[in-house]
């Protein structure tokens, strides 16, 4: 978290859900030219915990958007704010069996989102704009927003083995 | 990313090859909308064979594209849609808003 504590007054509380061990930790600025690295970075550790390609381009696809929408709409295009990116291994036990699963936090400095306006447009318009929340939702099994002391945190969940919506959070553990 | 223009006849073919995010999708609509509103040709074939990734400013761009030929009365028409580009518009239910073809010879004789 050092360069978004940096900027906090009197330092961050770190999330106690850094508290263990990531997978990988990405900071980054907020200059769109960046997005390919964080896809970069993704798709060799998804297909390490064994997603399928299409798994793989669902996560990759959600959090590419994730970052454009702090990029846009947290930094409303300024090019030099700090982002954080955590990827963890998930597990969860259903009905006897082991799901591997990953949890991706993001980070950022932004205002604090109205929450009101987190709601995807209906698709029935054909317009452009408006889509990257869908995208979002439609491609991982879990998607929570949260404002923790003044950071922006989203947090992204999916399992390998599950089918979108079929999942929450409950009763997910991190390896 | 990289676009690139042929004439054939009286289409345009647009070649684009890289990713389409953020940082590129306004040259995309820039280059669709100028082809469309300015060149008056009847048909826009944009192919997609050599793009991995689009994100949703890129299919926006593509949706400002398909507007733009039903105001001028022209055809906007898609080819060579790889996995990602193609699970994104059917994400957002739009694959079957566009004429979406295989490859450029049956774009073509469409």
């Amino acid at each position: 978290m050092s360069q978004i504590a940096a900027k906090q007054p009197g330092g961050l509380k770190k999330p106690s859900k850094l508290g263990r061990a990531f997978l990988l930790k990405l900071e980054l600025r907020s200059h769109p030219t960046l997005l390919c690295v964080i896809r970069g970075a993704l798709e060799p550790l998804m297909e390490m915990l064994e997603f399928s390609p299409e798994q793989n381009r669902a996560i990759i696809r959600a959090v590419d958007e994730a970052v454009s929408n702090i990029m846009r709409h947290a930094y409303h295009g300024r090019l030099d704010q700090p982002i954080e990116v955590y990827c963890n291994r998930l597990q969860r036990r259903t009905n006897g069996e082991t799901e591997q699963g990953v949890e991706i936090l993001l980070f950022d400095c932004g205002p604090a989102v109205d929450t009101t306006k987190l709601i995807a447009r209906p698709l029935e318009e054909i317009r452009p704009g408006g889509l990257g929340l869908h995208i979002i939702r439609g491609s991982m099994d879990s998607v929570e927003y949260k404002r923790a002391g003044h950071l922006n945190r989203l947090r992204l969940i999916k399992f390998a083995r599950s089918s979108h919506g079929e999942c929450g959070p409950t009763g997910e553990k991190p390896t | 990313m990289k676009i690139s223009a042929r004439r054939v006849d009286n289409s345009t073919i647009l070649d684009v090859s890289g990713n389409i995010d953020m940082s590129n999708s306004p040259e995309v609509r820039k280059t669709l909308l100028r082809e469309l509103r300015e060149k008056s040709v009847t048909r826009v074939v944009l192919n997609l064979s050599g793009v991995d990734y689009i994100d949703s400013s890129g299919v926006a761009s593509l949706v400002e594209g398909l507007k733009a030929s039903r105001e001028s009365g022209s055809r906007f028409v898609l080819f060579g849609l790889n996995s990602s580009p193609r699970e994104v518009l059917k994400i957002s239910r739009l694959l079957k808003l566009f004429e979406v073809y295989d490859d450029e010879t049956q774009a073509m004789a469409s």
